[in-house]
């Protein structure tokens, strides 16, 4: 029985950091370039060649850490790990092992239930990516490509405190919005520029003692982290409760099969052999520079959220979801600038409405938003100001999407202004009366939900343009004054 | 003759037009054409190159350049890359390879005007003190053709000896640059770790690594790490301090020099070998310094502990050749575990597959603590134990090596033995320091090195001593019969 048991998970976060050029060359490292243009002596490991540390991801290291609330190392140590694997030109990966420049930070997430719980992250470190092998199109050969080889890489090692897949992906997301908060990495997980690895084990309700854990490798969609966690927990509690045993290994995530397989077991394991790389020398830091950092940081999610609540009375919830990003946060906060702060939750709903999902529907960033913040507090002007009706708002921000004109333009053009003018709204009120004195006997009589008729004749009649309030109040005066 | 000169005197003659360097290129190139054959010192000439660099050298001078090293001629130890030239490190594992770039030693001196003659053989990825673990064969010690040269940098050694270049430069991790300088007869400078940049020298154990140079004089010497030494922001473990004028201070007297005596290096001395360094040192006292018995008590730990360091580094630095995108690579691999195995099993030697495997065991998992970790603990005790001597004297004064060359094939069924003639050098690699070894006297017809060290950056005083030595003494002036 699933309720017997309790899942742990740990993450091993690997986010891609956004230097231009690679931790310890010269090279690019824009993404897809055609193989191996982007690869220079350093990154091919030719004979001679010496690692010389990018001082732009040692700051980005910085930054996570100390928005994590974790202990900077003034005194980080760069370390070899040694294995054989074509993709790896040096032989060995330049990785922080002992010595790693982040260590000991928390990062909060909100469950289901709404409760907030806190993840510890062990530790973060800087290293070096590895190339890629291709075996597509290639006849009785593989190819390397060395394009992504030395590009920096912040490795997050969380602590065992996740208990469902849920709460993995909370997580996740939760660091997701951190580094791009702190513009150290893209967070375009397509491109694997921000993956994880799972360590998942089960073990009895109230047991303290951790199962033996297998971990899922490189895990690049939220939703494959969810699955993949799905998949092998109920693994591993069948077979413990089939009287099998879990072993320590390293497992694949099939997204096509939505199953996970062995890739390598413990006994396989490579030894490693870690050892300070003597190339470089340790990571300084000084107190002086942690200040500077710390005081060029961003306004974190957290905090973020905690502040749209509070300054313009919003759901928690919401307050959430605009504080996702920087991007939206501002996106935000300049609309409810311009519509003023007593709209703040009409700007919200919009914002988290018709704007999220145009942008989703099209694929877009919030940046590249083909309605801006001017143009969105514009519309929901009108809309304040009674000239347009929120449905008709929507068909406006439609054409505003794809015109790319302003909300006054579109409303001129199209006629769409509102029928506010009581009078105008009475005459094809009695007109409608008159043309349907059988509907209207009936309605008399007591068939309340005739009401709905007259109200779509008069829409019909007036194109959609009559204010709803006023026509419901006047409609309803109407059909009761002659009774 | 003009490669019986100083790089002074070559550079005056050059200046004043009465030599070319073309003229003396084409000298060496004939010297090296004519005696190289018997050495095997050099394995790459590079005739052509030399003389094009030579002509625009000629060019340079007419144009006024005074720069001391323009137009004058020098052998490579072949593992520092050379852009377009094969660059083998002495082994069979790049024996295809040319290097598309320079080493920065080689940038600079190419800066300075050098003349590339070649590159000068060496024991297999520096891994060797008697030049035989050369894919390219074993290099004759001029001074009997019987014997070895001493290594790593044993062509390089031979070539200063022989007169085929007015300089050479070597690497020295554990004494490849001192030891074959004491075997030969030469001058050999090893600076302090982090004074010449490592970019572009292949690299054997990186935290012991250091470029220098081979040449008949403290003099000469002086004149080629000036041009060699500085930080490179290419090397990361290159220091940036800025470099004294070393051949301004060579005229420096030594009066109230403090030499160190180490207890450590005179227990046990072969009774000829240790009359030679007293009678050096009788020179020393001449000349004004004053003596001081110190004691390293961690020194005897030098050779275990560099035998676990350095196989660690090399295990790792040299995973690189594994046949894939440059180098030896075997024929109709299987598979790549196949390629792997096969072309290091074929492309690297005995000596340099016994130190990838001691070293891999000593960082090995279980393995680790006893053997890496206890190693760089002894390293910093062995530091700090010259750090104290230094303290209280100014340089630390002995012997090069135990004995002088040993016979061609005699210790190479013995690696032990091979190792304990590093006995001497291996401490200033541990600890980072300069030293120099020059010649002092002869055993059984061979020559012996005099070893100075001195503290971190203290090039300086240590070439201006060796200089003095030299002014007063002209044992690094014999040259061997044939060679002269």
């Amino acid at each position: 029985m699933m309720s017997d048991w309790e899942v742990v998970i740990g993450l091993e976060i690997h986010a891609q950091l956004a230097t231009r050029s690679k931790i310890f060359s010269g090279s690019s490292t824009a993404y897809g370039a055609p193989p191996n243009t982007q690869a220079n002596l350093v990154d091919l490991a030719y004979p001679g060649v010496l690692p010389v540390l990018n001082a732009a991801a040692v700051r980005m290291a910085v930054k996570f850490g100390l928005a994590i609330g974790a202990a900077v190392a003034q005194r980080s140590v760069f370390a070899r790990k040694n294995y054989f694997y074509p993709d790896l030109p040096k032989g060995y990966q330049i990785s922080q092992y002992e010595l790693p420049i982040v260590s000991k930070g928390s990062i909060s997430i909100v469950l289901d239930d709404g409760a907030t719980k806190t993840v510890g992250v062990t530790r973060a470190h800087l290293e070096e990516d590895a190339g890629k092998s291709l075996h597509e199109g290639l006849a009785n050969a593989s190819g390397i490509d060395l394009n992504r080889a030395g590009t920096p890489l912040l490795e997050i090692v969380s602590e065992p405190d996740m208990r469902s897949a849920k709460e993995a992906v909370a997580y996740m997301k939760k660091i997701h919005t951190l580094v791009r908060y702190l513009e150290i990495c893209d967070g375009n997980m397509q491109e694997g520029s921000f993956r994880c690895d799972a360590n998942v084990s089960v073990r009895r309700r109230g047991s303290e003692k951790l199962g033996t854990r297998a971990e899922i490798k490189n895990l690049n969609s939220f939703r494959f982290v969810e699955k993949a966690i799905q998949y092998e927990t109920s693994r591993q509690i069948e077979l413990i409760e089939s009287g099998g045993k879990v072993v320590q290994e390293t497992r694949l995530y099939d997204s096509d099969k939505h199953e996970t397989r062995s890739m390598r077991s413990k006994e396989e394991a490579n030894d490693y052999r870690y050892f300070p790389d003597p190339d470089l020398l340790p990571v300084q830091i000084s107190t002086d520079f942690i200040r500077e950092v710390a005081s060029s940081l961003p306004e974190l999610p957290d905090h973020k959220a905690a502040r749209l609540a509070r300054d313009y009375a919003l759901s928690a919830y919401d307050a959430g979801v605009l504080s996702a990003s920087r991007e939206i946060g501002a996106y935000f906060e300049d609309t409810t600038a311009r519509l003023g702060a007593a709209h703040a939750k009409l700007a919200a709903n919009w914002v988290m409405g018709e704007l999220s999902s145009a942008l989703n529907r099209d694929n877009l960033d919030i940046a590249d938003s083909r309605v801006g913040a001017a143009a969105l507090s514009g519309l929901l002007a009108r809309i304040v100001d009674a000239t347009i009706s929120g449905k008709m708002a929507k068909e406006v921000f439609e054409a505003m999407w794809s015109e790319g004109k302003d909300a006054d333009a579109v409303i001129a053009a199209k006629g769409l202004k509102q029928i506010t003018n009581s009078g105008e709204i009475e005459g094809v009120i009695d007109a409608v009366i008159a043309a349907n004195p059988k509907q209207l006997a009936d309605y008399r009589a007591g068939k309340d939900k005739l009401f709905g008729f007259f109200v779509g004749q008069v829409m019909k009649a007036t194109e959609g343009k009559a204010n709803p309030a006023q026509l419901n109040e006047l409609l309803k005066n109407k059909l009761h004054s002659g009774s | 003759m003009l490669h019986t000169l100083s790089i002074d005197e070559l550079g005056r003659r050059l200046s004043l037009g009465e030599l070319s360097s073309v003229e003396l290129t084409q000298h060496f190139l004939a010297r090296i054409e004519r005696l190289n054959p018997s050495l095997n010192a050099v394995i790459t000439p590079t005739p052509e190159q030399a003389l094009s660099d030579a002509a625009v050298a000629d060019r340079r001078r007419a144009a006024g350049d005074k720069a001391p090293l323009l137009g004058i001629p020098l052998i490579h130890k072949d593992i520092f890359c050379t852009d377009g030239v094969r660059t083998s490190c002495g082994s069979r594992m790049l024996d295809n390879f040319i290097a598309p770039y320079d080493a920065t030693v080689v940038a600079r001196l190419k800066a300075a005007g050098a003349v590339m003659l070649g590159k000068a053989n060496m024991d297999e990825f520096a891994m060797g003190s008697s030049n035989e673990t050369s894919y390219y064969g074993p290099v004759k010690n001029p001074w009997d053709l019987s014997k070895v040269p001493g290594g790593s940098s044993g062509g390089s050694a031979a070539a200063a000896a022989a007169r085929l270049a007015a300089y050479t430069t070597g690497t020295d991790t554990g004494g490849s640059i001192r030891q074959p300088a004491a075997l030969t007869g030469v001058t050999g400078v090893k600076p302090t770790y982090g004074r010449v940049s490592r970019y572009g020298m292949i690299a054997f154990a990186s935290s012991l690594d250091q470029a220098g140079v081979l040449a008949e004089s403290a003099a000469d010497a002086a004149l080629v790490l000036q041009a060699m030494a500085g930080f490179d922001p290419l090397d990361s473990t290159s220091v940036d301090a800025p470099v004294p004028d070393y051949h301004a201070t060579l005229g420096t007297p030594l009066k109230g020099l403090r030499l160190g005596l180490l207890r450590e290096f005179f227990e046990g001395l072969e009774p000829r070998n240790a009359a030679l360094i007293r009678d050096a040192i009788e020179v020393y006292t001449a000349l004004g310094a004053t003596t001081v018995e110190v004691s390293l008590p961690h020194l005897p730990m030098s050779v275990p502990t560099y035998y676990v360091v350095a196989p660690a580094e090399c295990s790792s630095n040299l995973s690189r050749f594994d046949g894939v995108r440059f180098g030896y690579r075997c024929s109709h691999p299987k598979d790549l575990m196949d390629l792997y195995k096969r072309s290091r099993g074929e492309g690297f030697g005995a000596e340099v597959k016994r130190r990838i495997m001691t070293g891999t065991y000593v960082l090995s998992a279980g393995y680790f603590d006893a053997y890496y970790l206890k190693a760089q603990k002894v390293r910093r005790l062995i530091t700090d134990d010259f750090r104290a001597a230094f303290a209280q004297v100014d340089l630390v004064i002995g012997p090069t090596t135990p004995t002088p060359a040993f016979g061609i094939g005699a210790k190479m069924d013995d690696p032990i033995t091979m190792y304990l003639n590093d006995i001497y050098t291996i401490g200033a690699n541990l600890a980072g320091l300069p030293g120099v070894s020059m010649p002092c006297g002869f055993v059984d017809g061979l020559p012996m090195g005099l070893q100075l060290i001195g503290p971190h950056f203290g090039e300086g005083p240590l070439l201006n001593a060796a200089h003095q030595y030299q002014q007063a003494t002209d044992w690094h002036r014999r040259r061997p019969s044939g060679y002269e």
